[in-house]
């Protein structure tokens, strides 16, 4: 049986999948390649790691503010995450989903989660979340 | 949460102000509850970052509002876009990517902003003034409006700056509000000679460590003992909005919102002191390094874009030398800048040189180096951050005159005595 955590929903949706965690915060802009889903910030521990299809938890958004575009593109091309948990409420991955919601009818869902929810994720978790923000951990 | 929306906020969600406003507004008014806002505000000027060609996505999403007949409410500048509009024929940039970059432009022109193409907005005529309320996206000039000249902006991201704009409103929240500018974490300069203080590398690598620090908390810093120039600052906010999600700092005697230490925290106290000291500086300049040996194929400035004090200052460094045939040397800038600049008479000493220049777009935002080029070197710290994973090169941090010393020779050379302490 899983362990449950509860999630605030940023832009709610039903999502499941592998967690790829860091505390690490990340740009998607010099950091995500959308063509494949890979992590290119060569500074960042997920380096190198495939997000797509993915549950991306990382605290919240560094740096620029291209990050937005760069998740729309990741959504429109079926590379982004299949969903992402923020410790807060993360405005550039929030507006990313939202305009994907407005131009393609499928926003990813994002939630957010307490620090402390947040620091008992691993990568490789099987995470699968409601609609409601309920978040199963295996 | 529930917002409060006036009648006319209203009449744009419902259309009676057309489609796009009515696309625009239904985005706002979705991030503003995101947000927490419980109420819209007007800005009076807007700068839009959703200009950068990306793909695909980014390019339907400009020209839907377009073609949905949107203008702008607020005089409204336009960063960099991902194309160099009559220079681009010069570089590696594919035909392709051209013509969608030039639609992106051509679309966000057609709402009725100012073509501006530069990610330095502050340095053109309309520089936002003490206290005015503007929504900004690109980091360097988030952190710039708001800290250097007092005027409040969030950090906005891609495609809401535009939505931003197209009503004239933004969410009554964030760094809009006094109160939530405060400062958070101080930081206190320890024995950093005025010597490396007055040096321009100086300034990227403060930055950089700061950011990293600071992250999304707003630092405060003490200690400055020489009065740093503009471009010096911008140097500072743009490596700290690199390394971290700075979009406001203050410091202690210098800044419009931080006369004194009372002001800058509006009261309370730091949560945190972090000493600064040479040691740790100098870690933060290695880490802006990522080559490794002397190897080098080309030196780039001008990341924020380069302005006349630094072309005036290139100009005098590389005044009757020459580049070394191996490596190229690039400055980009504003066409606006490179104007000025060729009046002020600085472009013939960099032409002489051997350097090129590159207007509307930076290394970062379009594909213009050749595949040969490997290894770069820059006195910029954003372009030091962000070219190893969006470029896939190797890059050395140093300062403008090691820069041109390294472009002469044909190799990385660095000046340690500064750095030495």
């Amino acid at each position: 049986m899983g362990r449950i955590i509860h999630g605030k929903p940023v832009v709610p949706g039903e999502a499941q999948g592998k967690a790829l965690v860091s505390s690490e915060p990340i740009s998607f802009w010099g950091g995500y390649d959308y063509h494949t889903g890979e992590i290119i910030d060569r500074r960042h521990p997920l380096s190198g790691q495939v997000a797509k299809g993915c549950i991306l938890a990382v605290p919240f958004t560094r740096g620029s503010s291209t990050t937005t575009a760069v998740l729309l593109e990741a959504i429109r091309a079926g590379t982004a995450p299949a969903a992402i948990l923020t410790t807060g409420v993360d405005s550039f991955f929030a507006l990313a989903s939202v305009v994907a919601r407005e131009m393609y009818e499928k926003p990813i869902p994002i939630f957010a989660i307490t620090p402390q929810d947040f620091s008992t994720l691993q990568s490789g978790d099987h995470i699968t979340i409601t609609e409601a923000g309920r978040i199963t951990i295996f | 949460m529930t917002i409060f929306l006036t009648d006319s906020d209203l009449a744009r969600l419902h259309g009676d102000y057309g489609s796009a406003a009515q696309m625009a507004m239904s985005i706002l008014v979705q991030m503003a509850e995101i947000f927490g806002a419980t109420e819209l505000m007007d800005i009076t000027g807007a700068h839009i970052d959703s200009t950068i060609y990306i793909g695909e996505a980014g390019l339907e999403f400009a020209e839907r509002l377009a073609s949905l007949g949107a203008r702008v409410a607020v005089p409204t500048t336009l960063n960099v876009s991902g194309l160099d509009e009559h220079h681009w024929q010069e570089w590696a940039v594919p035909a392709e990517w051209a013509r969608n970059a030039h639609r992106q432009m051509l679309a966000y022109q057609s709402m009725g902003c100012i073509p501006t193409w530069t990610c330095a907005p502050y340095q053109t005529d309309w520089r936002p003034k003490f206290g005015q309320q503007i929504a900004w996206g690109e980091s360097n000039a988030i952190v710039y409006a708001n800290s250097v000249l007092g005027a409040r902006t969030e950090r906005y991201p891609d495609l809401l700056d535009i939505c931003c704009a197209i009503i004239g409103r933004v969410p009554a929240v964030g760094l809009h509000l006094t109160e939530n500018r405060a400062g958070d974490l101080l930081f206190v300069l320890q024995d950093i000679s005025p010597s490396l203080q007055s040096n321009e590398s100086f300034y990227p690598v403060l930055g950089f460590l700061i950011g990293k620090i600071a992250q999304d908390r707003i630092p405060v810093i003490t200690g400055l003992l020489v009065k740093p120039s503009e471009d010096q600052l911008k140097a500072l906010g743009a490596a700290a909005a690199s390394s971290g999600t700075v979009a406001l700092f203050h410091i202690i005697g210098e800044t419009p919102e931080a006369p004194t230490s009372e002001a800058a925290f509006q009261g309370r106290q730091p949560s945190r002191v972090v000493p600064v000291t040479l040691e740790m500086l100098r870690t933060a300049r290695q880490e802006l390094t990522t080559a490794h040996g002397d190897q080098l194929d080309m030196v780039v400035l001008g990341s924020p874009h380069f302005s006349l004090a630094e072309f005036k200052e290139l100009a005098h460094l590389v005044a009757g030398k020459r580049r070394h045939p191996s490596v190229q040397f690039l400055v980009t800038s504003s066409r606006a800048m490179i104007y000025l600049a060729e009046q002020a008479g600085y472009l013939g000493a960099l032409r002489d040189f051997g350097g090129q220049v590159t207007v509307d777009t930076c290394i970062l935002a379009t594909p213009m180096l050749p595949s040969g080029i490997h290894t770069l070197m820059t006195n910029s710290g954003k372009y030091a951050y962000y070219a190893p994973g969006l470029l896939n090169t190797i890059v050395t941090y140093g300062s403008l005159a090691d820069c041109v010393e390294s472009a002469v020779v044909g190799r990385v050379v660095r000046d340690e005595t500064l750095w030495a302490g």
